[in-house]
Parts: structure tokens; C-alpha cells; sequence
């Protein structure tokens, strides 16, 4: 009995030295997603860059947004610290599950590590946590891609990178009257989601103002997201020639499919979750033929910075890189923008840079990869227009 | 009968050792924090850990002393943390001072959460073993479902609910406080360590009093024979219900608590998943075993959040970490060992 209880020992020791390596292993090498550690040895000394630290879902169902989303912002932190330029940064980004509850302890991490300014979180629950504690703790914070109304609301050192729901769904409505793209709607939406439920209820709103019909209006909700038989039944049956899917797009990927096995072939409207959708394993990119969307990023735009950008992006982590990471892009480079112009210092304390960056973006305009002359009002709301695109042989084409 | 009062007398001793520890712990914990020696990372888990602690001894009640595995757990959370947070925020203007209203909301977070265990209860008590698991699970699954679509708002005329969609229609002044999907937004932290702790003890003092109590042993009698248990003349249902209602109510204020330390809560918080961990609490710490489950629920919580070096693999350490555990504390050297430490060995029968 005694042997048994120390080769079990004997074998936690080993485990735990195992693991350990393993953790070392990881900040050591390079290539694949994990250079936070890496990142921190390149970068210059302490206290010669700033402290940039953000949370995200880098585990778990919604990691392909929270990677996206430190990808994107790792590229231009690099970028920027090889320019060898009078600002620096130091990039951290801890994994929150997308979990409010998590995302407060990744963010207290962060806050021990002495970040001096936010990206905030990545999903918009955690990101309504954190920013409760971003704007108590006087952090500034500037989320890439949360966009409920609540994350930013009564907070004056919370912005967004990215629109807020409400005006997705106005913004649908608008396009999709002004273009005459259906007489009859009908939407299918998720509804134990935020981001869903947020873009649905003004998009009804501006339709009825529009004078939009919607003839189907049908959900679904975690759990129920593989069949979707019933709600497509609903929109044939009543006729809808348009489609309207606020959602992401691995449910959309299903409604698309599905509908195409029953001979159902509307036009589809989808928003900017839908981004993504044609890189998605097992999905056959003929179905989203004809899909029309609104998103502010468009990764095969020929401009010079998006093309750097998304090359740069195909050669570390082989693949195409979505709007998340586009956004955390940007807001990298709005923080560059904003240091610059405000003359700050990495030596300042984050209350400081707090008072300089609120200072700096409610009064500048800044040009990157997912809208020009964007502009923050004093709610932290960011103005730039959607960019409307058609899927057309398997790339996004601009529909204007 | 002499060695049955020597057995009373180490459950007793035990129990103060329990209450011992947690009060050392609070008390070095709050001269950590007020000299600022701790990290801000374990100062913003002091509170998620006292619910998390109140969760388990909680299921532990229901689990370890009663017998019965209760997957829905967190549904009683859930409960608490709505209707909680629901009454804080009606009585803001009522009730200026924090603490007292947290109190108070913890108090109609409790009560709602008995009257929903006690709804639970007559049904589900009726069944045993692996039925009331799942009657239990399913019932953690429908009060996801209906915070998820439930909308509460509230103004002059008082409250409105709605179910599916918001159609509320509050007047101007009103606010919408449970908005289905988004759950409950803007919350005013009041939850405090405090707070946690003085739950904590409140919860140890209730549990150990139900067990040490003449319907505390008529509820293990039940755990250990319920034939005859029933032979002898206890009323089986009453038992179970209060063992039952009692772990429910619990649940519900540490819902409260825990949904007031962040500004933001939603129904899909409380999913099987926390059922489960929670189960995992109560069963690492040893059935019956409320100091194990303490120790457990706050091990447990810091040990995901203390292994971040490892990112990525952290899940996959943290699993190893519990696998190896629970091999260590099965170890039949370590349990007779842990057994010669350990006056009181209630709950170990079932644990094998």
C-alpha cells in the first residue's frame, strides 16, 4: 500500500514537471498563437512601453472570436514595436471563456501585471463586466468587438472599435429598404443572445418605420441551433423573399444549407457575425452564394493596408483573418494615434493616460482597416459606416 | 452510551474547528487586504469563493447528508441571483444603506429560492438514485430557459413581467431590470467579503444545527435505510423536504451574493456546468464533510486562475490536478491516515 500511495507520488511530481515544461515549451516557441510571454521578452525594457492588456475567449465555443481578436492586435503590436517609434507596447491577453465571471478574474490578472490600458473584452457579457471594473479601477478601455449598448452605457473611459447592435440592425433595415432588396422579411434569431437579440429588436423597430413587412419572425436558442426545419418551414410559408440572419455564422452556416436542401432560395441578409463564414471548415462556400452582408471589414480588399495586413495574418496562422481581428487591429493603432497626439509616456500611471485618451478620442479621427475618418462621441460609440457586400464565387464583393 | 457522547462531543469539536478556520481565514485574509498584501486577483475571488463555499455546503447538505445527487443545483442559484438582485434594486431608493439592503435581498433571494425547492421537492422527492438526478437536471435546465426569457421591469405602477418578448411597456421612468437574454445589466456591487463571510458562517451554523439536530439524524437515518427508517415511524417526505428546502434556500442567498459582486449576470451563467462543479466541490471535499467541501470550493476556485502560466493547457492541468486528487484522497494509506486525524467520520460510507 505504501508503494501504490508513492508511485501516485511519484507520478503528480511527474505530471506537474511535465506541465511545467510544457508552460515553458510554450513561451519559448513562436509560431503558433501563444506569444504573450514571447512578446514580453522582445519588447523593450520595463517601463519603456506601455502596459496593453485585454480579455478574450482564447478557450473554448466562442475562441475563434477572442483569438481572432489577440492575433489581430499581436500583428500590430509588432508591427509597431519594429518601427522601433517613440511608442512601444507590450501585449497581454488572458483567456476569459467567454464568462463574465471569468473575465473579471483575467482582468484583476492584468491589473497585477500593471496594464496601463485596456482592450477591454472581446464578447460583449464579459466585456460588460469588465468594463464595470475598468471604469472603478479609472483604466481607459477600448474594446475591439463587445457591441452591446450596456458595455459602454454610463461609462465615460469605455469605447468601442466596433458598431454598437442597435445600429446594425437599423442600419439592415436602411439598406435593405433603400435598395429595395425584399418586400417581405423574414428573421430568424437566436434568442439567449445579446448580440441576437440587440440587432433584431431595432432592426423590427426600423422596419416598421420603414414600412418594411416582416412575415416570419422566428428563434432559436443554445441547444436547439442544429435544426432548423421548423423556422424555415415558417419563412417559405409565408412567403419571405428575404432572409434576415442576425446571428453568427455557424448557425447561419446551417440555416443556408438546410435551405438549399429543401429548395428554398431566398435572398439572405446576414450582419457582421456572419463574417467568417466562407472560411469555415466543412462548409461548402457554393451555399453562401448570393449572401448578402454588412460588415465594416473586408478582407479581400486591394487597399495597401488591408492587403499587409491579411497577409501577414494567411502566413502566421494560415488562415484568413475576420473582422475580430480587424478590429483589434485598429484599435492598436487608434492607441498608437491617440499616445502620439496626447505626447504621452510609458511612465505614466493608467489614471493619467485615462484622463489623455478620453481627451484623445471623443476629439480625433483616425483612418485603419475597418473604416475611414471613424470618430468616438463622448458615449464611446464609434461612427464609421457598414460596408454592404454580396458573396459572389466565393469572395465578398462590394454591393454599392 | 458513553462512546456514543464521546462521538457527539468530537462532531462538535469538529464543527468549532470548522468554525475556527473559516473565521481565522477571514480574519487573515481582511488584514491582508487592508495593508494591501494580496494580490488584486485573490481580492476579486474572496467573494465569488464564500458563494462558491455556501454552494457546496449547501449540496453537501443534500448530497452527503441526505444522500440524494442533485444535479440542478445552480437552478437554485439562479433563482436566488434573479429575484435577488430584483429586490435590491426595487429597494434602492427604500433601503439607502448597502449592507442592509444586501441583507435583505439575500433574505427574499432565500425565501424564493425554498418556495422553488419546495415546487421541486414534491415531485422529486418521490424519486431515488439516479431519477432524481435527472428530474433534478432537468429542472436546472428550465429555470436556465426561463430567466433566459423572462422580462421584469419595474415603475410607479410596480412591477411588469413579461415572458418571450418584452412587452413590458413600462412608463418613462421605469426600468426593465431582468431583460431576458442580456439577464440583469448594471448591477450595483454590494456584495462585499464581509458579507461572504458572515453567509458562510450563517450557513455552517444552519447546516451543523439541522445535522446535530433530532431531524438531522432522522434525515441520515433515511440516507442510510430508508425502509427502516420508514419501519420506525419518520415521515420520509417531511425529512427529505426539509433537507431539500433548506440546501435550496442556501443556494438562493449565495445567488444573490455572488450575482451582486459583478455588475452583470445572465441565465446561461447557471447551466449544468456549475451544477456540476459545484458537484465536484462536495465531492473532493468528501461527502458530509463540510470543512472538505469549504476547502474544496476555495482550492478549486483559485487553482484554475493560479495556473493561467500554463494558458492553453490550463484546463488540462487543472483536470490532471483533480484526477490526481481524487486518486490521492481514495489512497487507502492517506483515508487511514486522514481517519486517525479526524474524530468524527460521518458521510465516509458513502464517499466509498
Amino acid at each position: 500500500m505504501k508503494k501504490k500511495f508513492l508511485s501516485l507520488m511519484l507520478a503528480m511530481t511527474m505530471v506537474l514537471g511535465l506541465a511545467a515544461c510544457g508552460g515553458q515549451e510554450e513561451s519559448t516557441g513562436d509560431t503558433s498563437g501563444e506569444t504573450a510571454d514571447n512578446t514580453a521578452s522582445e519588447a523593450p525594457a520595463e517601463g519603456t512601453a506601455f502596459k496593453l492588456g485585454g480579455t478574450g475567449p482564447l478557450t473554448g465555443g466562442a475562441a475563434i472570436y477572442g483569438n481572432a481578436a489577440y492575433r489581430g492586435a499581436q500583428i500590430a503590436v509588432d508591427e509597431i514595436n519594429a518601427e522601433g517609434g517613440a511608442i512601444q507596447f507590450d501585449l497581454r491577453y488572458e483567456d476569459d471563456q467567454h464568462d463574465a465571471e471569468k473575465a473579471v478574474n483575467a482582468y484583476n490578472i492584468l491589473k497585477d501585471w500593471g496594464m496601463q490600458i485596456s482592450l477591454g473584452s472581446v464578447t460583449s457579457k464579459p466585456c460588460e463586466a469588465t468594463a464595470a471594473e475598468t471604469y472603478a479601477d479609472r483604466i481607459f478601455a477600448l474594446t475591439p468587438s463587445a457591441s452591446s449598448t450596456a458595455t459602454t452605457e454610463g461609462k465615460d473611459n469605455m469605447f468601442q472599435m466596433c458598431f454598437m447592435d442597435p445600429n446594425q440592425g437599423s442600419a439592415s433595415a436602411l439598406y435593405i429598404s433603400e435598395k429595395g432588396l425584399g418586400s417581405k422579411i423574414a428573421i430568424i434569431w437566436k434568442n439567449d443572445d445579446v448580440y441576437s437579440k440587440g440587432i433584431h429588436d431595432t432592426f423590427v423597430d426600423e422596419a416598421a418605420a420603414l414600412g418594411l413587412e416582416i412575415v416570419s419572425d422566428t428563434t432559436f436558442a443554445d441547444g436547439n441551433d442544429t435544426d432548423f426545419s421548423v423556422q424555415l418551414t415558417d419563412a417559405q410559408n409565408n412567403g419571405a423573399d428575404l432572409v434576415f440572419l442576425p446571428m453568427y455564422y455557424q448557425p447561419a452556416s446551417l440555416i443556408l444549407s438546410q435551405a438549399s436542401a429543401k429548395g428554398y432560395a431566398p435572398k439572405w441578409f446576414g450582419v457582421d457575425g456572419m463574417d467568417g463564414i466562407l472560411t469555415m471548415e466543412g462548409f461548402d462556400p457554393a451555399l453562401a452564394e448570393g449572401v448578402m452582408l454588412l460588415t465594416p471589414f473586408n478582407a479581400d480588399a486591394t487597399d495597401d493596408k488591408t492587403v499587409a495586413f491579411v497577409t501577414e495574418y494567411q502566413e502566421r496562422y494560415g488562415e484568413t483573418p475576420n473582422q475580430f481581428a480587424a478590429d483589434a487591429y485598429d484599435c492598436v493603432y487608434a492607441y498608437k494615434q491617440a499616445l502620439e497626439a496626447a505626447g504621452a509616456t510609458p511612465d505614466m500611471s493608467a489614471e493619467e493616460l485615462c484622463e489623455l485618451m478620453i481627451q484623445q478620442f471623443t476629439s480625433m479621427t483616425f483612418n485603419g482597416l475597418t473604416g475611414e475618418n471613424m470618430t468616438w462621441d463622448a458615449t464611446g460609440a464609434v461612427s464609421k459606416s457598414p460596408k454592404g457586400m454580396v458573396i459572389e464565387n466565393g469572395a465578398y464583393v462590394g454591393l454599392d | 452510551m458513553a462512546n456514543k457522547l464521546n462521538t457527539l462531543n468530537k462532531t462538535n469539536r469538529w464543527n468549532y474547528i470548522t468554525y475556527l478556520l473559516v473565521i481565522i481565514a477571514y480574519v487573515i485574509l481582511q488584514v491582508m487586504s487592508s495593508t494591501g498584501s494580496i494580490s488584486s486577483s485573490l481580492k476579486g475571488m474572496l467573494v465569488p469563493i464564500c458563494a462558491y463555499v455556501v454552494m457546496a455546503v449547501s449540496l453537501n447538505l443534500t448530497v452527503g447528508v441526505l444522500g440524494e445527487l442533485s444535479l440542478g443545483h445552480a437552478g437554485f442559484m439562479s433563482v436566488g441571483a434573479f429575484t435577488g438582485v430584483t429586490a435590491a434594486v426595487s429597494l434602492q431608493n427604500l433601503i439607502p444603506f448597502a449592507p442592509l439592503r444586501l441583507a435583505v435581498s439575500m433574505v427574499v433571494a432565500a425565501l424564493f429560492a425554498a418556495l422553488a425547492g419546495f415546487l421541486i421537492g414534491i415531485p422529486v422527492l418521490r424519486l431515488k438514485g439516479d431519477y432524481l438526478a435527472i428530474v433534478t437536471l432537468a429542472f436546472g435546465e428550465i429555470i436556465k430557459s426561463i430567466f433566459n426569457n423572462l422580462y421584469v421591469g419595474l415603475d410607479e405602477s410596480g412591477f411588469h413581467f413579461s415572458l418571450l418578448s418584452d412587452t413590458t411597456d413600462l412608463s418613462e421612468n421605469g426600468t426593465l431590470i431582468i431583460g431576458g437574454p442580456m439577464g440583469i445589466g448594471s448591477i450595483q456591487k454590494i456584495s462585499t467579503f464581509t458579507a461572504g463571510f458572515i453567509l458562510v458562517m450563517i450557513t455552517l451554523v444552519v447546516v451543523f444545527h439541522l445535522v446535530n439536530s433530532r431531524a438531522g439524524r432522522a434525515i441520515m437515518a433515511i440516507r442510510d435505510n430508508r425502509i427502516a427508517a420508514e419501519s420506525v415511524g419518520l415521515n420520509i417526505t417531511k425529512y427529505k423536504m426539509m433537507a431539500f428546502v433548506t440546501s435550496a434556500a442556501l443556494a438562493g442567498s449565495a445567488g444573490a451574493l455572488f450575482a451582486m459582486n459583478y455588475s452583470t449576470i445572465v441565465a446561461n451563467k447557471f447551466d449544468f456546468n456549475t451544477s456540476i462543479l459545484v458537484l465536484v466541490f462536495v465531492v473532493l471535499g468528501g461527502l458530509g464533510n463540510m470543512l472538505g467541501s469549504i476547502i474544496a470550493a476555495a482550492a478549486l476556485t483559485i487553482l484554475p486562475e493560479a495556473l493561467r502560466e500554463f494558458s492553453d493547457y490550463r484546463m488540462l492541468v487543472y483536470a490532471i490536478v483533480l484526477i490526481l486528487v481524487m486518486l490521492a484522497t481514495n489512497n487507502p494509506t492517506l483515508k487511514s491516515f486522514l481517519a486517525r486525524l479526524k474524530p468524527g467520520k460521518r458521510g465516509e460510507k458513502e464517499a466509498a
